[in-house]
């Protein structure tokens, strides 16, 4: 900023003025909601609310099958597209370039995929595993939708992840003898835990703030899941029917989402962590 | 290079006085040699990068290939370890014989002769895991798969570059944490612990500072006992250090060609092309 000359001094003035208002609102705006629903949320919020069940429509008692449900929804959904977005995006990364008709036709199908609004895909969540394969009202049918609309974000962000890696790294293993096999999974992969797990955190947060695909799919009985073929409510279309349905749950709505925020902050710091522990694993 | 020196490499100067098919071999002294380059010719997308290329590399030697930029030194290392492989609409005509096989034959088993023939890079990249991955997971690839054999490789090519007391007590360590110079020697020491035959640099110490670019080049000279050593630099001093054999290129009608090939004392001292003379003297000036 001292090497720009004295007469631009108001222009710069503005713009450091305009920037710093505007990065003040985005703080002001989380802080905004994060109180908000911590004010109104933390009331309610206790032990017995975590463990035990919903009582009155969810009036009363606690959101232990919701969180169950949403836990058991996240880890299928994530079981699900983990490994075949990877295996999507070495393809994508490693063994085609940008201007292969095929890549390209993947490339395409995944931003009209990533762009397809949740509600629809909840339909088609309904039309083909619910009634096509018979899967019901499930969180396996929800998982799996959920699956669906998280792959082109983790494909998308594992793809770069890889193509940002030097191609001086595939050139030294190539003239080392080594196999493309080895060079992707000893060395390739390793380099790009960091953005892997970042893809994860931004597939996650994606998936445990859907509703309408999982209103369609996995269901909205407040009864605890006994297995994954059960129907169950996720925490999301919790805090959407208390609010929306039920007269005089937005006591209880606001506590959801709390826990709901809560969930997502502590999965995606624990994510973090173990990435970087991986991450110090697999260098060594 | 000085500018007076710039000005007589001109390509206009000297295109005109470039005799035809004026390759000197050296004064056929009937030294073995280890690769065997044969009439190669190298194309991209109907671009001719060099051809008529004969060239023995002698081996137990250091074979020293100098030229200008672009005139194809690294494709012909590229081509040597069939890292063109890799690139589109490149065309290679010709024959290149290690072990008395033509290696640009489809049949070549290519993992054994990037095996046999070591490639170190201008810039040293170290894959960014840890000093012993770095030898585990190509020894492991060519077949090494005892611990202990697995440690003893590594320990004897990481003394063989003198990085061994370096590096003994941070072997768990991230490679990148090296200094350029000690990552252009475990660089060199993970293409040695394949036990290869033949070594081929390029421009190995062009990143590095003058005190890691003598390590190497010492180092160059006592690994010539062992290996064949194929060098291409833009260092002419270095050359002149280093090289036994030094092999001249310069385009001729915008095609790299090989100009003189002789004993590095002649080409430093009494070349007999006036074009390797006014190249070499932008060292003598």
């Amino acid at each position: 900023m001292i090497l720009l000359p004295s007469n631009h001094n108001l222009a710069d003035k503005i713009l450091k003025l305009v920037s710093w208002l505007c990065g003040s609102f985005v703080l002001l705006f989380f802080a905004f909601l994060f109180f908000d629903i911590l004010l109104q949320g933390y009331e309610r919020l206790n032990i017995e609310f975590i463990y035990s069940n919903p009582l009155n429509a969810g009036r009363e008692g606690g959101i232990a099958p919701m969180l169950i449900s949403t836990l058991l929804l996240l880890f299928l959904c994530l079981a699900i597209a983990l490994p075949i977005s990877m295996s999507c995006a070495i393809y994508l990364a490693e063994y085609t370039n940008e201007n292969q008709w095929f890549s390209r036709f993947i490339r395409r199908s995944l931003s009209m995929l990533a762009s397809v609004p949740s509600i629809v895909m909840g339909m088609f969540g309904y039309a083909f595993f619910v009634i096509s394969l018979n899967l019901g009202f499930s969180i396996l049918s929800g998982a799996l939708t959920l699956a669906a609309m998280i792959l082109p974000l983790l494909i998308r962000n594992i793809e770069d992840t890889l193509r940002n890696i030097s191609n001086i790294h595939r050139l030294n293993a190539t003239a080392l003898g080594l196999s493309k096999f080895r060079t992707i999974f000893q060395i390739l992969l390793p380099m790009s835990i960091q953005g892997i797990f970042l893809a994860l955190i931004l597939g996650i947060g994606r998936a445990m703030a859907e509703t309408a695909a999982l209103l369609y799919t996995s269901g909205y009985v407040t009864r605890m899941p006994d297995t994954v073929f059960d129907s169950g409510r996720s925490l999301s279309v919790h805090i959407f029917d208390l609010s929306m349905n039920v007269p005089g749950g937005e006591q209880s709505a606001y506590s959801s989402a709390l826990v709901l925020v809560l969930l997502l902050l502590s999965i995606n710091f624990f994510t973090h962590w173990i990435g970087r522990k991986i991450q110090v694993r697999s260098i060594t | 290079m000085t500018e007076h020196s710039q000005s007589a490499f001109s390509k206009s100067t000297f295109l005109s006085a470039v005799p035809d098919d004026y390759v000197s071999a050296p004064n056929a002294e009937a030294l073995p040699t280890y690769i065997d380059i044969q009439d190669l010719k190298l194309s991209i997308s109907e671009q001719i990068i060099f051809e008529s290329l004969t060239l023995p590399i002698y081996k137990n030697h250091v074979n020293a290939l100098i030229g200008p930029s672009g005139c194809g030194k690294s494709s012909l290392l590229n081509t040597i370890t069939r890292l063109t492989d890799y690139t589109d609409n490149i065309k290679i005509e010709g024959k290149i014989y290690i072990d008395e096989k033509n290696i640009l034959n489809s049949d070549v088993d290519l993992i054994k002769l990037r095996r046999k023939v070591g490639m170190i890079f201008q810039k040293p990249v170290p894959f960014p895991l840890s000093i012993r991955k770095n030898f585990e997971l190509p020894l492991k690839e060519h077949g090494t798969k005892n611990k202990y054999e697995l440690e003893e490789k590594m320990e004897n090519a990481l003394r063989d570059v003198g990085l061994w007391q370096e590096v003994a007590n941070r072997l768990n360590k991230s490679a990148v944490q090296l200094s350029g110079g000690q990552q252009q020697r475990l660089c060199i020491a993970r293409v040695l612990a394949l036990e290869p035959k033949a070594l081929l640099m390029d421009e190995p110490c062009s990143a590095l500072d003058p005190m890691a670019t003598s390590i190497i080049e010492a180092l160059i000279q006592q690994l010539k006992e062992k290996y064949t050593i194929l060098l291409v630099t833009h260092n002419l001093s270095q050359a002149k250090r280093t090289a036994d054999y030094v092999a001249f290129m310069w385009y001729n009608n915008s095609h790299g060609k090989l100009i003189e090939h002789n004993h590095s004392d002649i080409i430093f001292n009494t070349p007999s092309n006036p074009i390797t003379a006014a190249y070499v003297k932008g060292l003598t000036d």
